[in-house]
């Protein structure tokens, strides 16, 4: 009975964690959203399902001359299912056309952010009820791919309004999404530009610095900073080169194939966004978008309280409320103690 | 009677005549030649477009000069006042739409070429551009403006043409069709300009993504009614050149990329060209794009097809409007012969006409003015007559009254004298003052 006990109680086990919460992963599945922010005529949609390789979401370009020009920004949610290696995960792209298109883009914005900000209420919502499910749906947005004009000398007045808008509530990455007009020497200097007018507007972008970070991840970090805004290409189409399958563009000089690295950053926009930051994007929404968010809506719903209640002591008609109304209906608040909040 | 020459009547033109020998005249058309070559020609250009669509390239390589400087060199040179600017915008200061003008001559084999490039930097770059058309258009009618100006003077030897005679607008190679800004733009200034559109940085577009685009592009632009410029061929045109007119115009939009810089094919030969890492596009190669058409249009075919088309079609549209908004009315009877008595005449008759109708006022407002002192004078005779009553009338009763009290002291008067004596002469003696007073009062 005496066996060497002491080696097999030294290993306790609970290295073990890491595969118990991956098959936990595999059978719960796990929601990823993404926004996409552009004009219309971009590659948003190409983007897309060339970084899921598959045809996810439709073009919604005006393509006949009989069709109107949208008039405001529109937000058309698709959601599908997809699998892999037994991990399965439900996918909504947020297409927003519309969006730049028109002649006045003053507030083409709006609808975007309010789509954003709707989720994180409605997760709240979810989240304060008494009763509530033991997995919420999560329908936050855990990424926004704002798409950049290739070609302009900078940002424009456009980006900079709904960038510095965007990045307060959830985590941008900026793409160049038709970068093959664009010569290595051009995409450098305007990677270099943008960066320069990101810096300047305090315009803070995904992922972001955090001093817990591990060595190697602030390695990767500053990795990915220097590509950022991704120059990429995108492609539904398998053309053949030289005997070989790939996906890309046939020009009339050339054949562009989108995995190569020297053609393109879109390898390592994929890698980044799915391969190694996904959890992080998840994680980051959560913890820091949501959290902003949910404080100021509970801030907000305590001073409504608050007035409510001194109008009530004084016996007046309730008052006006000063500031927007919370976006959670205060019903839902009822149960919660003030003390808490 | 029979002669060498045949003759046919030909129409209300005359009668055609066949020539023996040579006459010579038909040298015409090369001493017009020598002439405007002697001249020098105008040609002003102007670009329109979002930055970042490569005009200002397009411009250089089209000219193969470099008329605009590229935006690093400007960019390096005074990132200082950058930085400055872009301290003070803020949130992004509303951009308005300049207008900035090159001008510059060109000689080639003799001919001599003034050319204007007007460029419109921060069209289509802010958040609102519903009016970024208008600065643009207020231009394009200024120079109208001063060339009916010019044209209207006394003495009209040297007028200077500055009219727009082509605008290049650059389109942006979304695939997708044109765009709201593309749209109006167009729609405002199609009749005021010979409007050429070029799809832009066409590098981004396979070639079955250009012919959709194309196609998607003219039907876009045929159904909002919108008059772009088409070369037409003449009927006094070569087979050879009709067909090259074809070609070219079935090429409209053009997708056009330019570039300064040089590159090396791979069989070592230098060209105009763009360098990718899967290819090199050249320039003049027009399989990779439309940018000889569109030199050989704007330069070397049409050119003078866009300036006859800026002055007779566009300009004089122009003018008749402007003139008839002013007022003007088709006078056909503006130059009949001047005669100076006649003038004196008339002019006397006129003048004597006036005298009179000025005369038959006065007298008017002069009788006028009499009857109203008139009536005022009555009026004030009246009153004085009232009152002369009025006054007499009281009088009267101050008599009557006076009369009485004179009546009751004489009385009193003979009564016997006593210790009221002193009493009743006191009496007395007012009285006849009162009777004095009232004398005096007479």
């Amino acid at each position: 009975m005496s066996a060497p006990a002491n080696d097999v109680q030294d290993y306790v086990g609970f290295d073990t964690i890491t595969q118990q919460m991956e098959r936990k992963f595999l059978k719960r599945g796990f929601n990823l959203n993404v926004i996409l922010v552009g004009e219309s005529g971009m590659g948003k949609s190409t983007l897309v399902n060339s970084i899921f390789a598959s045809h996810l979401i439709d073009t919604q370009g005006r393509r006949a001359a009989q069709e109107v020009i949208r008039k405001t920004t529109e937000i058309a949610p698709v959601t599908q299912m997809l699998e892999e290696n037994g991990v399965r995960v439900k996918l909504t792209i947020v297409d927003t056309p519309g969006f730049g298109d028109q002649c006045n883009n003053e507030g083409c914005w709006v609808p975007v952010i309010k789509y954003i900000k709707d989720q994180h209420a409605a997760y709240l919502e979810r989240e304060l009820k008494p009763n509530r499910e033991r997995i919420i749906v999560d329908t936050r947005v855990h990424a926004c791919l704002y798409f950049l004009n290739p070609g302009s000398r900078g940002l424009r007045p456009l980006d900079v309004e709904v960038l510095k808008r965007l990045t307060e509530v959830t985590n941008v990455i900026p793409v160049i999404a038709k970068s093959d007009s664009m010569t290595i020497e051009e995409r450098t200097a305007f990677k270099r530009h943008i960066k320069e007018e990101l810096a300047f507007h305090r315009i803070m972008l995904f992922p972001y610095a955090s001093d817990d970070d591990a060595d190697d991840d602030r390695v990767l970090n500053a990795s990915i900073r220097e590509l950022i805004p991704f120059a990429v290409v995108g492609s539904e189409e398998v053309i053949e080169v030289e005997g070989k399958l790939i996906r890309g563009r046939r020009h009339g000089w050339g054949v562009i194939n989108i995995f190569d690295e020297t053609h393109s950053d879109f390898v390592h926009l994929r890698n980044f966004m799915l391969r190694t930051h996904l959890s992080d994007l998840i994680e980051v929404t959560s913890q820091r978008h949501y959290e902003q968010f949910r404080t100021s809506q509970l801030r907000q719903i305590k001073e409504l309280r608050a007035q409510q209640a001194a109008a009530a002591a004084s016996g007046g008609a309730p008052p006006v409320p000063t500031q927007a109304q919370p976006q959670v209906p205060i019903s839902v608040m009822q149960h919660q103690p003030m003390a808490q909040v | 009677m029979r002669s060498g020459n045949q003759s046919q009547a030909a129409g209300s033109g005359g009668v055609k005549k066949k020539m023996n020998g040579y006459v010579g005249f038909s040298n015409y058309p090369n001493q017009e030649h020598r002439r405007s070559i002697k001249r020098g020609f105008n040609f002003t250009l102007m670009v329109v477009g979002e930055s970042g669509l490569g005009k200002s390239t397009l411009i250089n390589t089209l000219f193969e000069s470099k008329v605009y400087p590229t935006k690093e060199e400007i960019a390096t040179s005074s990132a200082a006042a950058a930085a400055a600017a872009a301290a003070s915008g803020g949130p992004q200061a509303a951009k308005t739409v300049e207008i900035t003008s090159v001008s510059a001559e060109i000689n080639e084999n003799n001919v001599k070429l003034r050319l204007s490039v007007v460029d419109t930097p921060g069209f289509g770059d802010s958040i609102n551009n519903d009016s970024a058309w208008k600065p643009i258009l207020e231009n394009i009618e200024s120079r109208f403006d001063a060339y009916l100006a010019q044209e209207n003077r006394v003495n009209r030897s040297k007028i200077v043409d500055n009219r727009v005679n082509a605008l290049l607008y650059f389109i942006k190679p979304t695939g997708h069709g044109l765009r709201a800004v593309d749209i109006e733009f167009m729609r405002n200034l199609h009749n005021k300009v010979n409007l050429i559109p070029v799809i832009a940085r066409a590098d981004t577009l396979t070639p079955q993504e250009v012919e959709q685009f194309k196609a998607r592009v003219l039907a876009d632009i045929n159904f909002h009614g919108i008059q772009i410029f088409r070369p037409v061929s003449d009927q006094f045109d070569d087979p050879d050149t009709i067909a090259d007119n074809k070609a070219i115009a079935s090429k409209i939009p053009f997708a056009v990329i330019g570039s300064e810089k040089f590159v090396e094919r791979a069989d070592g030969t230098r060209v105009r060209g763009r360098q990718y890492p899967w290819g090199i596009i050249e320039v003049e190669n027009e399989q990779h794009n439309d940018f000889v058409s569109l030199r050989q249009m704007l330069l070397r075919t049409h050119m003078e097809e866009l300036r006859d088309a800026t002055d007779v079609a566009l300009y004089e549209t122009y003018r008749t409007q402007k003139l008839l908004a002013l007022g003007h009315v088709q006078d056909n009877g503006v130059f009949r012969e001047f005669n100076p008595r006649q003038q004196l005449e008339e002019e006397e008759k006129v003048h004597a006409a006036k005298m009179q109708k000025l005369e038959a006022e006065m007298a008017a407002v002069f009788r006028q003015k009499v009857q109203e002192k008139e009536g005022k004078l009555k009026q004030s005779e009246e009153e004085l007559h009232s009152r002369h009553q009025q006054m007499k009338t009281v009088l009267e009763k101050q008599r009557a009254e006076l009369e009485e009290k004179k009546g009751r002291v004489g009385s009193v008067e003979h009564a016997p004298v006593s210790h009221q004596m002193g009493v009743q002469a006191e009496a007395v003696v007012p009285g006849s003052k009162d009777n004095k007073k009232k004398r005096g009062f007479f």
